[in-house]
């Protein structure tokens, strides 16, 4: 199977601080995949130029066999809705409810009657595990775990094939962390979504991803699944894993 | 782009759908199946076999449609379904909700205006409350353990007043010369050219200086206290300085309007000197009034009591600016739009109450014979 997403050589730097030095990974279609490391190694960097949030400085990023670098605005435009994003801290408009915010990208981007609209969101809500009362409460009247799923179904709102998430579980309990996770796979295979999810959390990591990539000291320290990441020799991968490496 | 084609036969119809059936190219078929309402008692069947490829929002039109028309007692049925375009038809039929529906509700004038009532009744209170709490947060500093935050003071000085200099000495600049030219012009009409001074010193002196100087301030700083303490609000910065004991109305709310009420009279004294600057200028150019002239009528027309009137306005005015924005500050919600909204009541009540003092200083003023 084709990659959905290849990096390829990639550099960044601020100012003198190098972030990435020739990073490379590909990530398969259908899977759960994610990039794992300390804190300021620049996943959430590397993601954010996979997404088109900050440019590329040097080296390649291809999405769906298309390089990001030096796109046009609608060609921009037309990859950028090929793919949801669900930002840590959520990132919900505060001045639109939770219909609202779901339809957002439908109401600016189609002219579908209102009927159709509400029942998208109605179907959203339903997948991510919401009520349909909880459509007509404002982000400010939420709990955390709530404003997640709020959040997901808003990036999953146009069916997109590619789905980012940036440190899901961060901030919620046990509980809604693993529920959270039990979501992610059931939409995954509901969906045929492929994942990239920033992370921290082992539960995350045991659970829900297919491969990760570790990023330290600036590379890829590895890039596999679980056992295979397990069986390499490195004092970040020890510390990482914990006990649990024996 | 989603296509949908009806081709009416005698014994069904039968609705052709193809193309790419995703939310954001289905607006040509929602549009086209408009055609379909109004059809009563007859078979139909919906091709699906031209469809390339159906996402949620596809799947959740078609089931719309069918319901829509099974309801008008039509026999719908779908055909030529693949097994992703089936797979995505169950999934959706499993997890719609038909006819939902997510309407805010509106209420009437009545309970409009009741709202509004109970909110400006809290605003009130809100307001009295801040007073009291600032008042005693003063007392502490007076009589009690609290101590005068000279460090944080200086900060608010530079930040709210020294940095607002330029903008001032600019504004009252033109300011006085806008004046000084539309004054020269009417007095030119009369030969009273020297008369200029008098009417340009007591105005400025009197009423524009203070009055430009708290436009500025207000518009400059009292807004920045607005924002800067609803961000420091929504991140939680205010709840942390409490749990470590510190009063946020003895550390944020008090150096700020200390810093201002010490700052103001200074301030509307600069903007004195730039706006009488500005029409010195101008009664030379056009009047043919030099400095030297300008400044010895100045000094025997122009009473020291127009300056003292304009100066002792200052702390007032600092006092209303101060309290309104982080009044306003204080009371941003945990949203971004009580930001925005907050910020520009804060400038906006902040000048009315500017002007309304200013109005009740000129009565008094000119009452007592100053």
């Amino acid at each position: 199977m084709a990659a959905l997403i290849e990096v390829e050589n990639v550099v960044t730097q601020f100012g003198e601080r190098v972030v990435h030095d020739h990073v490379s990974l590909h990530v398969d279609a259908g899977e759960i995949y994610g990039f794992l490391g300390p804190s300021g190694c620049g996943k959430s960097t590397l993601m954010r130029e996979i997404i088109l949030l900050e440019p590329v400085q040097g080296g390649t990023i291809r999405l769906f066999s298309q390089s990001v670098q030096s796109l046009g605005f609608e060609a921009a435009q037309r990859l950028r809705q090929k793919w949801g994003v669900l930002f840590q801290s959520n990132a919900l408009f505060t001045s639109l409810n939770v219909a609202e915010n779901i339809a957002v990208m439908l109401k600016e981007y189609t002219k579908l009657p209102q009927k159709l609209i509400d029942e998208v969101v109605a179907f959203k809500l339903d997948i991510v595990g919401l009520s349909q009362n909880d459509g007509t409460l404002y982000p400010s009247q939420l709990s955390g775990g709530m404003k997640k799923k709020v959040a997901l179904a808003r990036a999953l709102a146009l069916d997109p094939p590619l789905l980012f998430l940036d440190e899901p579980t961060s901030g919620l309990d046990p509980i809604s962390a693993r529920e959270f996770n039990s979501l992610i796979v059931k939409l995954r295979d509901m969906l045929q979504l492929t994942v990239v999810m920033v992370t921290h959390d082992m539960a995350s990591i045991e659970t829900t991803l297919d491969r990760m990539a570790i990023i330290d000291e600036r590379r890829i320290a590895a890039e596999g699944s679980l056992a295979e990441v397990k069986k390499m020799e490195s004092p970040f991968i020890r510390t990482f894993f914990g006990g649990d490496i024996s | 782009m989603a296509e949908l084609r009806i081709e009416r036969a005698q014994s069904e119809t039968t609705v052709v759908c193809g193309g790419v059936w995703d939310a954001i190219e289905l607006d040509a078929a929602a549009k086209a199946a408009g055609a379909l309402s109004g059809m009563r008692d007859t078979a139909v069947v919906f091709d699906l076999s031209p469809i390339e490829r159906l996402d949620t929002a596809g799947a959740l039109l078609l089931q719309q449609l069918q319901r829509t028309l099974e309801a008008e007692g039509n026999i719908v049925r779908m055909a030529g379904a693949d097994e992703t375009t089936q797979r995505v038809l169950a999934m959706t039929g499993r997890n719609a909700h038909p006819g939902a529906a997510f309407v805010t509700e509106k209420y009437g004038l009545l309970e409009g205006v009741g709202r509004s009532a109970v909110a400006l009744l809290a605003n009130v209170k809100g307001g009295l409350a801040f007073t009291g709490e600032a008042f005693y947060a003063f007392l502490n500093i007076l009589f009690a353990h609290g101590q005068w935050r000279f460090k944080e003071i200086a900060h608010q000085i530079n930040e709210s007043a020294i940095k607002a200099m330029g903008i001032i000495a600019l504004t009252m600049f033109l300011v006085g010369i806008v004046v000084a030219y539309q004054s020269a012009i009417q007095l030119k009409i009369y030969g009273a050219n020297i008369f200029i001074v008098d009417a340009l010193g007591i105005s400025i002196l009197r009423e524009l200086g203070p009055m430009l100087t708290a436009i500025v301030v207000a518009g400059r700083s009292g807004s920045s206290y607005a924002a800067q303490i609803g961000v420091m609000k929504m991140t939680e910065e205010i709840d942390a300085m409490r749990t470590m004991g510190f009063d946020p109305y003895a550390f944020l709310v008090l150096p700020r309007l200390f810093a201002l009420i010490i700052m103001m009279p200074i301030l509307i004294f600069f903007a004195d000197i730039f706006g009488l600057l500005g029409g010195m200028v101008i009664a030379n150019t056009e009047l043919g009034l030099s400095p030297t002239l300008f400044t010895d009528r100045f000094v025997e027309a122009v009473a020291l009591k127009h300056f003292w009137v304009g100066l002792v306005k200052g702390p007032f005015f600092a006092v209303l600016i101060a309290s309104i924005g982080i009044y306003r500050g204080l009371q941003v919600k945990n949203d971004t739009e009580s930001i925005g909204i907050n910020t520009t009541r804060s400038v906006v009540e902040a000048i009315f109450a500017v002007i309304i003092c200013d109005a009740v200083f000129s009565i008094v003023f000119t009452e007592l014979g100053y």
